[in-house]
């Protein structure tokens, strides 16, 4: 997948690492305005990253070891909702804190006017964007290519590097 | 104020980054070359983001300015 004309687009190579709500965001956001642009776009999806192509994905996210992560009210009055809420982090590892952790942030990101994460993937799978599903933490992680979505292609380290070599932006995300 | 008439108007109030981006692509594929397409946003980096669009899909941000609370821009399609 190397680049050899140099009159084809500017390419974006990035990495998604992370799997949680607030870190999925980053590569899906550079990823579907880079390709919405005719950008051409591949992204490696690895160890906690690759949950982001399940079929099913549904990303949470956790306030704890956390500690820049502003605790605030979707809802209420605007005096009520600008309150950083101090939680203590022994009450962050309660059942169930990490559910209300993450639909209070899906609440708070819907308020404000941004995608979800679907609605971001979605973009990406129909502008073609080139994802690759590692497949040292698929095997790692006990996964199967069947869990995935169909448009995700299977490679490893040399497959990204190769594509990420003719990248006018590399990222590690 | 400007006299540009724009052949379709696309309302991306209340969308953060990088909504007003796709839709703005989506949308000026549905015009003709040389068509202009009027876009409103509220998202505060859209005024840099239009600019960067512009320059990087090739189309030309004719105008772009602030009416109240909302960004306006004339985008013509050039390819």
């Amino acid at each position: 997948m190397s680049k050899a004309d140099p009159s084809s687009p500017p390419r974006l190579a990035l990495i998604a690492s992370k799997g949680t709500l607030d870190w999925a965001y980053p590569p899906f956001i550079l990823a579907s305005a880079a390709v919405s642009m005719g950008w051409d776009v591949g992204v490696f999806f690895t160890f906690y990253g690759l949950t982001l192509l399940l079929k099913d994905i549904d990303p949470v996210v956790t306030p704890l070891g956390n500690p820049a992560m502003p605790m605030k009210m979707p809802f209420g009055p605007e005096g009520f909702q600008n309150i950083n809420w101090q939680i203590p982090t022994a009450m962050m590892a309660a059942p169930g804190f990490n559910n209300l952790a993450t639909s209070l942030m899906k609440q708070t990101f819907k308020n404000k006017g941004i995608a979800s994460i679907p609605e971001l993937r979605a973009v990406c799978v129909e502008g073609g964007v080139n994802m690759i599903a590692c497949t040292l933490t698929l095997d790692v992680f006990g996964f199967k290519k069947e869990d995935f979505i169909p448009e995700a292609n299977f490679g490893g380290a040399a497959a990204f590097l190769e594509y990420a070599k003719d990248a006018d932006v590399q990222l590690f995300v | 104020m400007t006299t540009l008439q724009e052949n379709k108007l696309l309302d991306c109030s209340g969308m953060l980054c990088p909504l007003p981006v796709i839709k703005t692509s989506k949308m000026i594929k549905e015009l003709q070359v040389g068509q202009v397409l009027k876009m409103i946003a509220t998202d505060p980096g859209a005024p840099a983001d239009m600019e960067a669009w512009a320059r990087q899909t090739g189309n030309e941000l004719v105008d772009s300015h602030k009416d109240g609370e909302k960004f306006v821009f004339y985008l013509k399609r050039l390819k």
